[in-house]
């Protein structure tokens, strides 16, 4: 095996459940790499001194390094190596796009498939979690508190670090369950809950306190913790659903995304009645976007029952926004994707409940400032499709309920928080923030990435005697 | 934490619930609501702060049993512990000195009109309350109601106890005879409505609470949404109370019915489980 050429070794494919099965299931649906299978894609890799994947990479992960420790077998060193960038990567392993990060630089990928770099970090990721329970090294007591809001990878990340400096660090969540969109969105057969709760469970052991049903806005408000605590973080997401404000939309069988997935996902609808919360998806499901939201409620409404579920999305197949595998798999389980369609109304019975959906066909026309060519309707194209359930899956903004009294805290248009991007400081002295209440709706991987710069810069803050709070700084990173 | 401190029986079909939530007295405002979990595999449901002590560090709430969940609820034992419990959600009731208020309780909507008469009556209004049920057996709450409120109505669907009236009536007699300000309505969403419709050609500003079927309640789900005026809200951040005159009634209506099977479904189970437990029970002492 040692003497084969990296060239001559084929890119790993992923064992996956056979999407016959899976359809019916919520078990996760890739499977993971043997050791073999993971020693073989090590192998892959080039070893370039200027490995490109790592510039590819939001928070510059040392892939090399790690897939060389993996490849030599020694594991507790890939494990290192991977640590030492991402606190969360057996959640990126599963969730990243790589295809348009680490992977789309890898030189390999350009005569041929790139190195399945995602792969392996879930590879030596799991490999850690099956060794048991870590202890944590102790660290250096420190008597300043810091109140981390939210427990998604941004919070999640920024307390873990901080908790490891030796901060006494509280998390303070909204929902009875931590873990963000990790936990109450992404589900559970792309993402396993029990490889978010070792996490949580690592976290706690690390000291860090997380407070449930805390909703800061109205229990605390953010101006009471900045007088209670020495520092504070807000990683609180961009959690509200956007509708389409299409006539219709209220009728029963329309969705959000975010509550079909909240409550199928938190509240474990899959498993009324055993469960007490219900979900009710008919025969046929429209869901309207083609993000990963969008995958996620498609696929979870197969497996709720649905006999056929389409995604209707106004542009094409090239501009869909979800990764790659999530859209193989979903194609592999029988989704139907209506491209260039758009939703115009949402049909309904004499009961109020949803029976179709009136679209219109579009066409691409000249890009937009996305740079994505702008859809089009065509006029007359209108028809009616029958359906029982309708998903929006439009996208979310930060929602609003944490600003309640928080004068002085700089938001901009979209209702994002203002934050330097290099400290992640807001416009409130000692107030900072990072992951989607930020950047609107973006990746675990950026989210991880933006709570790991504000724990460093929290640290920095802590340490310093003299502390001036530039607030003309995060304003200019506006 | 979230224990239960006092559990009475206030009808055969309603309990008063005493909650140790220290944090969530301290916020408490008349008009808002809590949301909370009877065990690990429970729904998020939502109840009205009916009551609460910032000293004390309490938070009464009312709950009638309908379903499966209320009536785990009910299950519960004084010293037992909720899953979880969240509040205080939506917006409290704007308080203003407006002179003359009525506000009228139609069943359990008794419990969620108490802290709202308190509060106006402590901002210098002058509260009239209407307080009725379907029957007199199913009336709570009237000594309590008292003490907030410069004049109380009672009545009763059947005429069992006191006046024999829906609470429309004199609600209209009221808006025929006096100066009113404003209008609270709150309990059924049949009733609120009939309220609403009562008060609309006198011209009296009518706020209700609306009570749509809700998840997480602060915002990220849209299950709760209402359409008032026209515009979608979501109840349980941009409410529970709206201008009642604006308010899409049969939407509200129809979407507070879309998982009957379901809740049915769920209550067949409870009660199988619960015979079972009991029967149990029997055979072992
Ligand atoms: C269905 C779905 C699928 C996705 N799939 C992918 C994927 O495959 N790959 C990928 O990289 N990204 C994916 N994303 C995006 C990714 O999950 C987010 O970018 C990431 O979770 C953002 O992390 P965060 O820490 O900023 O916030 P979140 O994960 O949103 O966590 C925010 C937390 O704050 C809490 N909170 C909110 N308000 C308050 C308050 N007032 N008080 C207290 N707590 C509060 C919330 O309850 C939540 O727990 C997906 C998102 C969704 C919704
Ligand atoms: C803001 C608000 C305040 C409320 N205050 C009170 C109160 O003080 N006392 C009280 O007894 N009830 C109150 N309710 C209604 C209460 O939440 C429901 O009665 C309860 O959820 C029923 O649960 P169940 O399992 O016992 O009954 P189920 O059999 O599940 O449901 C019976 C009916 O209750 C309604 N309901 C069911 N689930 C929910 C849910 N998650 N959210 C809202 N409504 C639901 C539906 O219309 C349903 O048809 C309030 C509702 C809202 C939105
Ligand atoms: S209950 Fe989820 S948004 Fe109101």
């Amino acid at each position: 095996m040692t003497n084969r050429k990296p060239n001559q070794i084929p890119r790993q494919p992923m064992p996956a459940q056979p999407p016959e099965e899976r359809r019916h299931n919520f078990d996760e649906v890739a499977q993971g790499y043997t050791i073999e299978m993971a020693i073989d894609e090590a192998m892959r890799c080039l070893q370039c001194r200027n490995p490109r994947c790592v510039d590819g990479c939001p928070v510059q992960v040392r892939i090399p390094e790690f897939i060389k420790a993996l490849r030599d077998g020694d594991m507790w060193e890939a494990v290192e190596m991977l640590k030492d960038k991402n606190s969360l990567p057996a959640i990126c392993g599963r969730v990243c796009p790589q295809e348009s990060q680490c992977e789309a630089e890898c030189i390999v990928g350009l005569r041929g498939e790139p190195v399945a770099i995602g792969r392996l970090e879930r590879f030596v990721a799991d490999w850690e979690q099956q060794q048991g329970v870590r202890e944590p090294e102790a660290a250096p007591k420190r008597e300043e508190r810091v109140a981390v809001i939210g427990s998604g990878p941004a919070s999640l990340t920024a307390a873990g670090d901080l908790a490891k400096m030796g901060y006494r660090v509280e998390i303070l969540e909204a929902l009875h369950e931590p873990g963000g969109v990790l936990v109450y969105g992404i589900p559970e057969f792309r993402l396993p809950k029990a490889v978010v709760a070792a996490e949580i469970n690592y976290l706690e052991k690390l000291g860090v306190e997380i407070r449930y049903n805390v909703v800061i806005g109205k229990l605390y408000t953010l101006s009471e913790l900045q007088e209670k605590y020495d520092a504070v973080f807000l990683g609180t997401g961009a959690g509200l659903p956007i509708m389409m404000n299409i006539p219709g939309e209220n009728l029963n069988g329309v969705y959000s995304a975010n509550e079909l997935l909240t409550r199928v996902n938190l509240m474990k609808a899959f498993r009324f009645p055993e469960w007490d919360t219900p979900v009710r998806v008919g025969s046929k499901v429209a869901v309207v976007g083609a993000g990963n939201v969008a995958m996620d409620a498609a696929r979870s409404s197969l497996r709720l029952g649905a006999d056929e579920v389409h995604i209707v999305y106004r542009r094409s197949r090239d501009e869909v926004p979800a990764r790659h595998e999530e859209v193989e798999h979903a194609e592999e389980e029988g989704i139907i994707f209506d491209f260039l369609t758009n939703p115009i109304e949402v049909l309904g019975d004499e009961n109020g409940t949803v029976s179709g959906l009136r679209c219109i066909r579009m066409e691409l026309g000249e890009p937009d400032e996305s740079g994505r060519r702008r859809p089009i309707p065509i006029k007359g194209s209108e028809f009616e499709m029958e359906m029982d359930t309708v998903i929006m899956a439009l996208g979310t903004r930060p929602n609003p309920l944490v600003f309640s009294d928080a004068e002085g805290l700089e938001r901009s248009r979209r209702g994002t928080v203002v934050a330097d991007t290099d400290t992640g400081r807001t416009t409130l002295e000692r107030v900072w923030a990072g992951g989607d209440i930020v950047t609107g709706s973006a990746t675990v991987i950026s989210a991880m990435g933006a709570g790991r710069v504000a724990a460093n810069d929290i640290d920095a803050y802590l340490r310093e005697e003299e502390q001036p709070w530039d607030t003309e700084r995060a304003a200019a990173s506006a | 934490m979230y224990r239960i401190l006092a559990k009475t029986t206030l009808t055969p079909v309603t309990t008063e619930y005493l909650i140790e939530a220290p944090e969530v007295a301290r916020q408490a405002k008349a008009g808002q609501f809590v949301v909370l979990r009877v065990h690990e595999q429970g729904e998020r449901i939502p109840l009205t702060i009916a009551d609460y002590d910032r000293e004390a560090g309490t938070i009464t709430v009312v709950a009638q049993e309908i379903g499966s969940s209320t009536l785990r609820l009910k299950s519960l034992e004084v010293g037992d512990s909720l899953a979880s419990f969240t509040g205080p959600l939506g917006r409290p009731t704007e308080i203003e000195p407006d002179g003359t208020v009525v506000l009228v309780g139609g069943g359990l909507g008794i419990a969620p009109i108490y802290p709202i008469c308190r509060t106006l009556r402590e901002a210098g209004n002058h509260v009239i309350a209407i307080i009725g049920a379907r029957s007199g057996e199913l009336l709570f709450w009237e000594d309590k109601m008292r003490e907030v409120t410069d004049e109380l109505i009672v009545v009763t669907d059947d005429g069992s106890y006191a006046r024999k009236a829906l609470v429309t009536e004199p609600l209209k007699e009221l808006l025929e005879s006096r100066e009113i300000d404003r209008v609270w309505g709150i309990g059924p969403a049949i009733m609120m409505k009939f309220v609403t419709l009562t008060t609309k050609p006198y011209g009296v500003e009518t706020i209700v609470s609306l009570n749509s079927i809700m998840v997480d309640g602060t915002g990220m789900c849209g299950a709760c949404r209402v359409v008032v005026g026209g515009r979608t809200f979501f109840a349980c951040v941009d409410g529970p109370e709206f201008d009642g005159h604006q308010v899409d009634w049969d939407l509200l209506l129809s979407r507070q019915r879309y998982y009957v099977e379901e809740e049915q479904r769920a209550l067949e189970l409870f009660q199988q489980s619960s015979q079972q437990a009991e029967s149990q029970e029997t055979s072992r002492s």
